[in-house]
């Protein structure tokens, strides 16, 4: 028997049909059917934000940490334009997420209805792909398409935009959900050219100075293990990404650290003195190759990435391969198996390589524990905060940041174990991202320790979220590096603009952060030296306070800096070490 | 350098203004544009003229190829292609011997004569934008009061074609 629904309903159904439990949303006018039809449901949960950028950053976190799309419902106009900058940072970071908005009916499209916007338009360059309904009957064709589009390939935020008519009570539909999608338009590759992973095996095994280098791709797509089994198999060095950390262990020896603009002297060392980059997943962001005209001068370049785009677009491949870097990095590894019996490794070359690396690591590397510091003020430093969270959490949280000097520490010294456990905005870099990333980490892992990172700046940016964490009885632990000022501006401003620090300091006018996180019916703690810091750390994570939110205002040191640093326009051996040298 | 794209696209409300987007987003060039259904009414055929090197095409050519109603593109610049242009051009006529002029060099480039006032000649003309520019040339800058063109369409020489 055939259903008969409203496109309401159909809209949620079809959610329902994609296997979605959890969506993040606001209502508003253009919404009410689509939000009536969720009422009358039991299968999919709505968590009530207090702002949509917050709702899309959660459903961006929620997509992180588990693989599955995040899904976000907001009405027309102010909703949507608020939805913006969550969308924007999804895409940069290649994040599937669908993005459903509300629009005012069809028969007012165009004449500046109340909460009217152009979502489609606004939106264009920073998604994947949209929709607009033109009517109910064709929601659940729509709607498999979108999380066909966004899950495959190179994953992407999608926006369905849908005009308040097409969600019409009184006009009813047969429902039926498609099986399967299949566009001419979009095939997306679903496994690397053979002859391509050969000539890379074959190149490995000639290398000297090998470097692996690998990003968010090889998180996004899952393909952790093949990674380690092809860094296993061949003791090549292996540098990631600011969205790649996690995917080798942190802790591990042959790990070199992250590499860029704030990445460790050995990693940035061995990649610009490397004779092969084995790039996987990974796009040549100018944060990491710094000038490419001088990047890794003498380095042979396979690039494996799921976009054909990204290949070449800034540092030409000598070894293209367009594929998911799951089953790339699987035929990898049974080509080198293979070439192996033939022509081993250059292991005489590669121990030299890493006598190289371990004296690069020696002289400047962030090996050493942060304790033994003092800072110029005697007050506490960020390092020494992340890793005795780092200590305390063992390693095993998921950790989300916000953006700037606390991204940066939290990135350094935090030592991932696996991928989809470091959660940022790496692409866009968006101040209020981390608060909402770890709610929707939290939603989707209940039981997981949910750690987020952050400054008094972007912490401030969607502070209101302590609602939605009072509501949901969120379990978040937030960490605080309050310098009392824009770190990293502040630190450009040392560094370029002699000291006038432009509009990047507040510290007359910063909240009580207790008595504010208080107000939500959460605890809070405050740490000035390094004892209080251990003690209340201990705390925070002890299981008597495992089912509540905990913020530790931790008052760092305002003149530290992030070290290494590039030197603009350089090299990537172009380095700033300490203060006084840039 | 000059090159001519051929692109096929859905034939979907909102597809033109990706392909478009895209070009100013990152920064493009759009020289001229034509598009139009092709004999499937699904499709719609653009042709597009830009500016660049190998590089810069390869890139454009892959970034087409991402927007999820771009089904097929292909640079007609690298074989032997036809181009052509029309161009609807009013002209002012001032005497006989003008217009007699003018009508000369009408035939001589094949144009016709589509509309006539006593002090104007409404010329149509088609082909390679060279010749049209030629055109241009003969009659006059001062003699020309309103200029008309199509932009390019292009396809390729032979048996090659661009199909799904």
């Amino acid at each position: 028997m055939t259903e008969m629904l409203s496109g309401g309903e159909i809209l949620i159904r079809a959610l329902q049909d994609e296997g979605v439990d959890r969506i993040f949303g606001y209502p508003g006018g253009a919404a009410l059917h689509i939000y009536d039809a969720l009422f009358k449901q039991q299968r999919v949960d709505h968590i009530l934000v207090r702002h949509e950028q917050a709702a899309t950053h959660m459903a961006d976190g929620y997509a992180r940490a588990t693989g599955n799309p995040g899904v976000v419902l907001v009405t027309s106009g102010p909703g949507a334009t608020n939805a913006i900058t969550g969308i924007a940072t999804a895409y940069m970071d290649s994040i599937p997420m669908i993005v459903i908005s509300a629009q005012v009916p069809h028969d007012v499209i165009g004449t500046d209805a109340f909460q009217e916007t152009d979502m489609i338009g606004i939106s264009r360059p920073i998604v994947k792909h949209s929709f607009i309904v033109r009517s109910a009957s064709e929601i659940p064709w729509l709607v498999k398409q979108a999380f066909y589009i966004a899950t495959t390939g190179r994953p992407g935020p999608i926006v369905i935009d849908v005009p308040k008519d097409t969600t019409d009570p009184n006009e009813l539909f047969e429902y039926s959900y498609p099986e399967s999608v299949s566009l001419r338009s979009y095939k997306p590759a679903l496994k690397g050219h053979s002859g391509q992973i050969r000539k890379a095996a074959v190149a490995m095994l000639k290398a000297k100075r090998p470097v692996i280098y690998a990003g968010g791709g090889v998180v996004q797509g899952s393909a952790d293990d093949e990674l380690v089994k092809v860094a296993r198999l061949t003791g090549f060095p292996i540098t990631n990404t600011l969205m790649g950390l996690g995917s080798f262990p942190g802790d591990d020896p042959q790990f070199l650290g992250m590499l860029g603009m704030h990445g460790t002297y050995e990693s940035n060392n061995a990649m610009h003195h490397s004779d092969l980059i084995i790039a996987v997943g990974a796009r040549f962001d100018d944060r990491v190759t710094n000038n490419p005209a001088k990047f890794c001068p003498g380095a042979t370049i396979i690039h494996i990435d799921i976009d054909p785009a990204t290949i070449s677009k800034v540092i030409p491949a000598d070894i293209p391969i367009v594929g998911p870097a799951k089953p790339v990095l699987a035929d990898l590894h049974a080509s080198l198996e293979a070439e192996m019996t033939k022509h081993p490794i250059d292991q005489a070359s590669l121990d030299e390589w890493w006598r190289r690396i371990a004296l690069w690591r020696q002289e400047h590397g962030l090996d050493h524990d942060q304790r033994d510091r003092t800072s110029e003020s005697g007050q506490l430093l960020p390092q020494q905060v992340i890793q005795a969270v780092y200590r305390e959490t063992q390693g095993e949280a998921f950790v989300t940041s916000d953006v700037g000097q606390h991204q940066m520490f939290a990135a350094q010294y935090y030592r991932f174990r696996k991928g989809r456990q470091w959660i940022n905005s790496g692409g866009l870099g968006t101040m209020g991202f981390g608060l909402p990333a770890a709610m929707g980490v939290q939603f989707a892992m209940p039981d997981a320790t949910v750690v987020c990172i952050t400054g008094e700046g972007s912490f401030m940016m969607n502070m209101q979220e302590l609602s939605t964490c009072m509501q949901y009885a969120l379990p978040i632990k937030i960490i605080n590096l309050n310098n009392q000022a824009l770190g990293m501006v502040k630190q450009w401003q040392d560094m370029q603009y002699s000291g006038r620090y432009s509009h990047s300091t507040y510290s007359d006018a910063l909240p009580d952060f207790e008595q504010l996180i208080r107000s939500f019916g959460h605890h809070s703690f405050t740490a000035n030296t390094i004892e209080e810091l251990d003690s209340v750390v201990e705390e925070a994570f002890s299981p008597k306070l495992k089912d509540k939110l905990v913020f530790i205002n931790a008052n760092v040191d305002p003149d530290e800096h992030v070290y290494p640093m590039f030197v603009r326009g350089g090299s990537l051996e172009d380095m700033v070490l300490t203060k006084g040298l840039a | 350098m000059r090159r001519l794209l051929a692109v096929l696209l859905e034939n979907e409300a909102g597809a033109l203004s990706r392909v478009i987007g895209l070009f100013a987003q990152r920064n493009y060039n759009i020289e001229s544009l034509t598009v139009a259904p092709t004999e499937d009414p699904t499709l719609s055929r653009l042709t597009l003229l830009t500016e660049g090197d190998d590089e810069k095409i390869e890139q454009v050519t892959k970034h087409l190829n991402r927007l999820i109603e771009v089904v097929k593109v292909n640079d007609l610049t690298d074989g032997a292609h036809i181009e052509r242009e029309l161009m609807l051009i009013k002209i002012r006529t001032e005497d006989k011997e003008h217009r007699e002029e003018i009508y000369r060099t009408c035939r001589i480039f094949r144009g016709d004569v589509v509309d006539v006032t006593p002090d104007s000649y409404t010329v149509q003309l088609t082909g390679p934008t060279k010749k049209l520019f030629a055109f241009m040339r003969s009659i006059g800058e001062t003699s020309i009061l309103e200029v008309v063109r199509t932009g390019v369409s292009g396809i390729a020489r032979g048996d090659k074609i661009l199909e799904l």
